[in-house]
């Protein structure tokens, strides 16, 4: 059960993080507007990236880390069966976040800081904005300390025993966060922070974007592991079914550990201050990290078929037409997986050092990123938020049909809204460009597409609208009580664990080495090469 | 509660050993086989192609071909923080220096002749320009002669004298005409962005001159220079692309539209 400030705690992570989103989601969906052939040109596209850097800094900073830090202080207490040690610590990290958000949007809001998320030196913002973006990753590195005490707290309460699978994911993508946003975090601190605060007029943005490529892609595997997270611990239970593997789920994650983060130089491959050999091997080990997620693929299929079985259903397919369709649970991780695997296709199409080149920055990359993390991650983040709410309020939440209706919006929204960008990106349209001439013959095809997308665009926003509908109706249903929080059970009992498999001190260990072996050269040869600086350029100084 | 084994060491032996021959394979496909397989005819012998996969910056052939000399359309690279904040001292040189510019750019730098107005112009904008006459990378009959005995300082005097200086509404004020298309949004098939996002408006470059209430007559000039490449004095062509993409309608309205605001 929750201590009654844990869920306070947890409800203020995840209204937050929601809040963001649901701000987030209408300024994404004015960009489709914006964009496309429904509206004239805007008269003033400053708007735009405005829009487009507030859009991602919350839905990549604020929604997922606040929804890790929630689910994982909720994890704790449910799956240690021990009280959350440090609570005001958390709320210390909590109120950071909130600090910074102001902080960060503030100057974005002014159009101080219309530099998108992911910084883009040399341009460079209002020094709030980075600030913030600091504080909010200082707030989750509290949690990160906190994930860690509690693990160690209930080990040697605990001697001998292996960590229930939910909190060893969660600790796992806490690590794996400490250690990923260290890029980032050293780009502000050290590159653009001085050029902000007018201590410096010249940035190397070479090296810049290295910095910035080391937290840029396992940054999706920290959004991504509360959904796997879900996959692994609530999925099987809540639709009836059994873990099929228990030391597979927790293979998967030491493997997001090793091997998410020395992959980052595939978002560089159009980067002249990186080799090609070093691209390569970036490359390598980016189809490497595939395998985590194709191990869960098969892992939890085996698992849902375990329930469609338990259900009567018979025969090489039958167990599918027995499956709990009606359980929004059941309808989110088949959607996932869906959506993972069309992202998953395209991400495999641009790791790829030469296909890359054929859809580098164009709307083909917005649309891989969507699906994945729009589609297959914030899928599930919405039944995570659906299936805890219930022990974080104390009230049923009854609304079945407007769940799976809000479900059923977001995926099919998000389809219709990332495929025709796919297919215009292929015909060459480039990502965050505020407008298109339409009447240009070499580009009138595209605006069919484009028009396709916005209304993809008004399904999001209206699942998004839903989505919010049944959580605050959650806060106004009749109290309930409830049974005690259970993870899934795995089918077979786990036996003896290899004690790798419990602990971390061996991946961290190699999470580290590999990203030395992978980023060391690269990193050393830009710090010590002369001559790579340039002069910033300030954002926002006149109107 | 499932337990742990202590029976750890296969495990810490085949993930280590592993991941080293895995990165060990990718390190010799990408840093040894593929770029000595491709043949580069400036890169000579394997320990080069290994070098240059691993990205190291090396002149990879003695420069011995002459390489033809570099023309540059400007010396001056403007900055965002190339000006030094202006003290009075500086603006009362400045003023005394800019006796000799009352004649075209009117007393108080709003200029009755068709030459372009200078009061309240951007500080890096006005330096970069007499530099640039200076060294001859912008001509003019005109204004050649004036600057030749500006020395740096007196040139950092009299941009911060003119910056300093209010922009005065005209006596007369036209009706200021809807904002053409090509400076709101540019011509986006064209390349040709939107005159606002660099000129004040959306936002402001750095070098980037201020054009409102700049005389009709002088912006249409510059643009028609800029397009015949008679004017030249714009790093990386930027504003030579531009107006070689314009249509004459376009300029015409570009310059109407900035001179009556």
């Amino acid at each position: 059960m929750l201590n009654e400030d844990t869920k306070r705690l947890v409800l203020a992570h995840f209204w937050l993080g929601f809040a963001a989103f649901a701000v987030a989601v209408l300024l994404g969906e004015w960009q489709m507007y914006i964009r496309s052939p429904v509206r004239a040109w805007i008269s003033d596209p400053e708007l735009y990236y405005r829009a487009v850097t507030a859009h991602g800094s919350a839905m990549a900073y604020v929604l997922p880390t606040l929804v890790a830090m929630g689910f994982g202080y909720a994890i704790v207490e449910l799956a240690l069966k021990q009280p959350l040690i440090g609570r005001r610590w958390a709320w210390a990290g909590f109120i950071l976040v909130v600090v910074g958000v102001v902080a960060a949007m503030a100057p974005v809001s002014m159009g101080l800081a219309s530099v998108l998320y992911t910084f883009y030196p040399p341009m460079i913002a209002n020094p709030f904005y980075y600030i913030g973006i600091v504080l909010v990753v200082v707030g989750s590195w509290i949690w990160v300390g906190l994930m860690s005490v509690n693990l160690h707290a209930w080990r040697k309460a605990h001697p001998g025993e292996s960590v229930p699978l939910a909190m060893f994911a969660s600790v796992a993508g806490a690590y794996l966060w400490a250690w990923t946003s260290l890029g980032a975090a050293i780009e502000l601190l050290f590159q653009i922070l001085p050029v902000a605060l007018g201590l410096k007029a010249t940035i190397d943005a070479g090296l810049a974007r290295v910095f910035f490529s080391w937290t840029l892609h396992a940054i999706v595997y920290f959004w991504l592991i509360p959904s796997y997270i879900a996959f692994y611990t609530l999925v099987p239970r809540a639709i009836g079914g059994r873990l099929y593997s228990e030391a597979m789920g927790r293979l998967v994650f030491i493997l997001f550990l090793v091997f998410s983060m020395p992959i980052g130089v595939h978002h560089l491959f159009q980067d002249p201050q990186v080799g090609a050999g070093v691209k390569f091997m970036h490359a390598a080990f980016t189809g490497l990290v595939s395998v985590p997620t194709l191990l869960t693929v098969f892992t939890i299929t085996a698992s849902v078929e375990i329930a469609g079985r338990l259900r009567g259903g018979q025969g090489l397919f039958g167990w599918i037409r027995a499956l709990p369709w009606h359980n929004p649970m059941m309808l989110a991780v088949a959607f996932s997986f869906v959506l993972l695997g069309f992202g998953g296709a395209g991400g495999i199409i641009n790791m790829s050092y030469q296909l890359d080149f054929s859809v580098h920055n164009t709307q083909w990359i917005t649309g891989h990123f969507h699906l994945i993390f729009g589609g297959a991650i914030v899928i599930m983040y919405f039944v995570i938020a659906y299936d805890l709410w219930p022990h974080l309020t104390g009230r049923a939440l009854k609304d079945m049909a407007l769940m799976r209706a809000q479900l059923w919006l977001w995926f099919v929204g998000m389809l219709v809204t990332t495929f025709p960008w796919h297919v215009v990106g292929i015909l060459g349209m480039p990502r965050r460009m505020a407008y298109f001439d339409y009447s240009h013959p070499a580009i009138a095809p595209q605006a069919m597409a484009v028009t396709m997308s916005f209304i993809g665009g008004l399904m999001l926003v209206a699942s998004m609208v839903l989505f919010l509908l049944v959580l605050v109706r959650g806060h106004l249903a009749e109290r309930v009580s409830l049974p005690e929080f259970r993870f899934s059970t795995p089918a077979h009992p786990t036996g003896r664990l290899p004690a790798v498999l419990n602990g971390f001190a061996l991946w961290l260990g190699l999470m580290i080495g590999l990203s030395v072996v992978n980023y060391g050269f690269p990193i050393a040869q830009l710090v010590f090469l002369k001559q790579t600086s340039v002069p910033a350029v300030p954002i926002g100084t006149g109107g | 509660m499932a337990q742990t084994s202590a029976r750890s060491t296969p495990w810490v032996a085949a993930s280590i050993g592993g991941l080293l021959i895995l990165a060990l394979l990718a390190a010799l496909i990408g840093l040894v086989w593929i770029p000595s397989a491709q043949r580069d005819t400036r890169i000579s012998g394997l320990w080069n192609a290994i070098c240059s996969a691993a990205g190291l910056v090396q002149p990879w052939r003695p420069a011995r071909q002459p390489t033809a000399p570099v023309v540059q359309p400007s010396e001056v690279i403007v900055t965002a923080t190339m000006m030094q904040p202006a003290d009075s001292l500086s603006i009362g040189r400045g003023a005394t220096l800019a006796m000799q510019c009352t004649m075209c750019h009117g007393a108080r730098g709003m200029s009755r002749a068709d030459s372009p107005n200078l009061a309240g112009q951007y500080e890096e904008a006005i330096y970069k320009q007499l530099r640039d006459f200076k060294s001859g990378h912008r001509r003019s009959a005109v204004m050649a002669p004036l600057v030749q005995n500006l020395g740096d300082q007196d040139m950092r005097d009299l941009a911060a004298y003119y910056a300093y200086l209010p922009r005065e509404a005209p006596e007369t004020p036209a009706a200021v005409p809807e904002r053409p298309a090509i400076v709101t949004s540019g011509a986006p098939m064209r390349n040709i962005a939107a005159c606002e996002s660099c000129h004040g408006g959306i936002d402001h470059k750095p070098g980037s001159p201020r054009l409102d209430g700049e005389p009709e007559v002088y912006v249409r000039a510059q643009l028609k220079a800029f397009a015949s490449g008679a004017r030249g004095n714009d790093l990386y062509s930027q504003m030579r692309n531009v107006a070689r993409q314009m249509t004459s309608e376009e300029i015409d309205a570009a310059a109407r539209y900035y001179s009556r605001r």
